[in-house]
């Protein structure tokens, strides 16, 4: 009966709130009815509504959902502090990795499911009814990784926020073995999807050993980056209490990893251009160009100057405390892992194919609105969870002492 | 024959346009786009007893005999609500103690494209779907990233190039096998591999596994003119294909499994084509294995392609 009390108590709060808040709704529900009309569009008409071909196969759908794992694995940057160390001021904020880590695997799953082009038969991947190519494609180790992910993190903040509501004491032993588990299969989700990459011999760009280093340093730069700028607006808009230490600690997570993430670019560039062969054609068309092609060139340059601004700023300690500084920082961040870790890394896996054939990719209108659409749903998922969420750990939805709790007890 | 025309050879910017032009007849607007493509879905002329036998149509290998001949009359009756024509289509299982092979004699290969034209017809292809690209490349250079697959000259072969076709290698260890996360991709007892249209999820990361840009994906439900289809089909080979799901070369199954040549080898006018079967030690493909310089393509990335090239020069 708790239960059902806590979700009547959680209802109630999400139809709460100032003016500001539903318009915030309204607008994210506008972005996922384009993106929701366009996706029928293509479900009619067929993927032929994208620019992806036989020679481009996979396009913008799959570098959101890659940078999403990403961000989705990225939440364990504030589970280990938390946890581990024992970190206070970080364990009072960690439900807000986990409810951005659910948000970014929802969306992720968003992503894979508008890409295919039979979703009606999503069923033939369910084993024993399906057929399930487990454990021989990475596919199916990226969908079993996936939805582990989100049960799990759905699990501990579930169980941690039912009991705060209900009062009882949630004694960290019981569930600090599903805590580490939990930092393990972060890892493992981006390590999947890196893999699912460097899989394929036939492409040289992916099948590379670096590329699984690459995807968690990148991670751990926008997945932080990500999480600051969430505790600072929480802090400001919800007068959530953040402490600043939290916020430092990220800081200092990001540009760690940002720095090891140049470097890895650093180590790929000079293993690809010293002594030029076949290998090199992907990454001479995304840097370069290559006969002639060269749309995705701007793209990834723009990328490496953003992150080059980003990674100044974080190292030096004074500019790095500087608030507006900082968030400058972590949203060149963002726009320059969502294009290195997205289009710059899917698309030049296929140009020029393995034939040699050089067909350019970039995104039609459908595969954009179809992706404003997801990235509204996944604001939305998080904007509702994170209130609920706040709402409990600050106290303000309590189970009340009537009748019920003397029935449970 | 060397001064006829040969230029069916479908450019991407061609695809693209014809791409577009489908849309605009579709009308542009998505709201017209869904009513007019309605009255063609995947529900339209379809009884709900069919409907759902597609929804829950059983993976090939698992099908019951009887399920099976069900699911080839679905087919049929489909095939003549989609296109207008009576088809054709049977089961045709591996034969025993075959496995086959393909042999290019590249100094024979004239670029004259015969192969790419009898395999569009014989195989039921989509506009921008073909199963074999010849490639076109300089001679002393098996540089692909050099290679024109789409060359339109008044004559072939030109002076200074030399013609090189590719298509499914038909691995003996597949990529996309491996790949493929709901096993609707699978190589059979005569080393062929084969795709389930009907089991495909189509997310096309066999597509990206692929070494030989092998594999061709259905973006839409592909347009077939009911007076070119090729009415005598099969399961797993060349039956019309529904939108969203890929397909490759199968080595014409619904030819070789019944003692044929594939299109391509009897389309071939300078014998460069060599198909045979690999089992059978006095057939053609073993001799030319036995006593010619043999190699193939992308060798080094262990995937054992059931396809070889030599050259008699």
């Amino acid at each position: 009966m708790a239960l059902l009390n806590f979700l009547r108590d959680v209802i109630r709060e999400l139809f709460r709130g100032p003016l500001v808040y539903w318009v915030w709704i309204l607008f994210l529900w506008v972005i996922i009815a384009v993106g929701g009309w366009s996706y029928i569009g293509q479900l009619n008409e067929g993927l032929i509504v994208t620019n992806m071909s036989n020679q481009v196969s996979w396009g913008f759908y799959i570098s959101n959902f890659t940078f999403l794992v990403g961000v989705a694995a990225a939440a364990v940057m504030l589970v280990i502090p938390a946890y581990i160390f024992d970190r206070k001021d970080i364990r009072d904020v960690v439900l807000l990795g986990d409810t951005m880590a659910v948000t970014a695997v929802i969306m992720a799953m968003l992503f894979v499911t508008v890409d295919i082009g039979r979703p009606d038969r999503i069923w033939h991947m369910i084993p024993v009814i399906g057929s399930f190519n487990f454990p021989s494609s990475l596919l199916a180790w990226d969908v079993v990784v996936l939805i582990g992910y989100l049960l799990l993190n759905i699990g501990i903040s579930f169980f941690l926020l039912f009991n705060h509501y209900t009062g009882s004491e949630t004694k960290l032993k019981t569930y600090l073995p599903f805590i580490v588990l939990a930092i393990f299969w972060a890892i493992s989700i981006h390590t999947v999807t890196a893999f699912l990459y460097s899989a394929n011999t036939g492409r040289p760009f992916w099948h590379n050993a670096l590329l699984a280093p690459r995807f968690i340093s990148s991670a751990f730069s926008s997945g932080p980056a990500f999480a600051i700028i969430i505790l600072q607006f929480v802090r400001s808009v919800a007068n959530y209490p953040v402490r600043q230490s939290a916020i430092d600690t990220l800081a200092i997570t990001m540009t760690v990893a940002l720095q090891i993430t140049l470097f890895f670019v650093v180590a790929e560039l000079f293993t690809d251009f010293y002594f030029e062969g076949a290998h090199a054609a992907s990454a001479h068309y995304l840097f370069f160009g290559l006969h002639g092609a060269s749309k995705l060139t701007p793209w990834i340059w723009s990328a490496l100057i953003l992150l080059l601004i980003a990674v100044t700023i974080l190292t030096i300690h004074s500019l790095r405390h500087n608030m507006v500084l900082l968030n400058i920082a972590c949203i060149l961040t963002i726009i320059g892992i969502w294009i290195e870790k997205g289009m710059g890394l899917v698309i030049p896996g296929y140009i020029p194919t393995p034939l040699g054939e050089i067909f350019e990719y970039l995104p039609s209108m459908t595969e954009i609105e179809v992706s404003l659409g997801i990235w509204a749903i996944g604001l939305l998922i998080f904007t509702l969870l994170a209130k609920a969420g706040m709402a409990i750990e600050r106290g303000k939805l309590r189970l009340h002492d009537d009748s019920e709790i003397s029935e449970r007890v | 024959m060397a001064s006829s025309k040969r230029n069916k050879e479908v450019k991407p910017e061609a695809v693209n346009q014809y791409r577009r032009g489908f849309l605009t007849r579709l009308g542009l607007t998505t709201a017209t786009a869904v009513t007019s493509v309605s009255a063609h879905g995947a529900w339209s002329g379809k009884t709900m007893e069919d409907g759902f036998a597609d929804f829950f149509q059983q993976h090939y290998q698992r099908m019951t005999a009887e399920e099976l001949q069900e699911t080839l009359r679905r087919i049929e009756r489909k095939a003549k609500q989609q296109h207008g024509v009576r088809i054709s289509c049977v089961d045709t299982p591996p034969l025993d103690g075959v496995v086959f092979g393909y042999a290019i004699n590249v100094s024979k290969c004239k670029g004259y494209r015969d192969c790419v034209e009898a395999c569009l017809e014989e195989n039921n292809l989509a506009p921008d779907i073909r199963y074999i690209s010849v490639l076109e490349l300089d001679e002393g250079s098996m540089n692909l990233e050099l290679a024109d697959r789409y060359y339109e000259h008044e004559e072939v072969p030109v002076e200074g190039k030399f013609y090189m076709p590719v298509q499914c290698m038909q691995c003996d260890n597949p990529p996309c096998v491996k790949a493929c996360p709901v096993n609707a991709t699978w190589k059979e007892s005569d080393g062929i591999v084969v795709i389930d249209y009907d089991w495909c999820i189509g997310c096309r990361y066999c597509m990206a596994a692929c070494p030989y840009s092998a594999r061709f994906f259905n973006w839409t439900q592909p347009e077939l003119p009911a007076e070119r289809i090729n009415t005598n089909t099969n399961y797993l080979g060349n039956r019309p294909r529904p939108a969203g799901v890929v397909e490759k070369c199968h080595f014409c199954t619904q030819r070789t499994r019944m003692g044929r040549q594939p299109a391509c080898q009897e389309a071939c006018p300078t014998g460069a084509r060599i198909f045979g079967n690999l089992l059978d030690p006095k057939s053609e493909i073993r001799y030319v294995l036995e006593n010619k310089g043999v190699f193939r393509l992308k060798e080094d990335l262990g995937t054992e392609p059931k396809f070889w090239y030599f050259s008699d020069r």
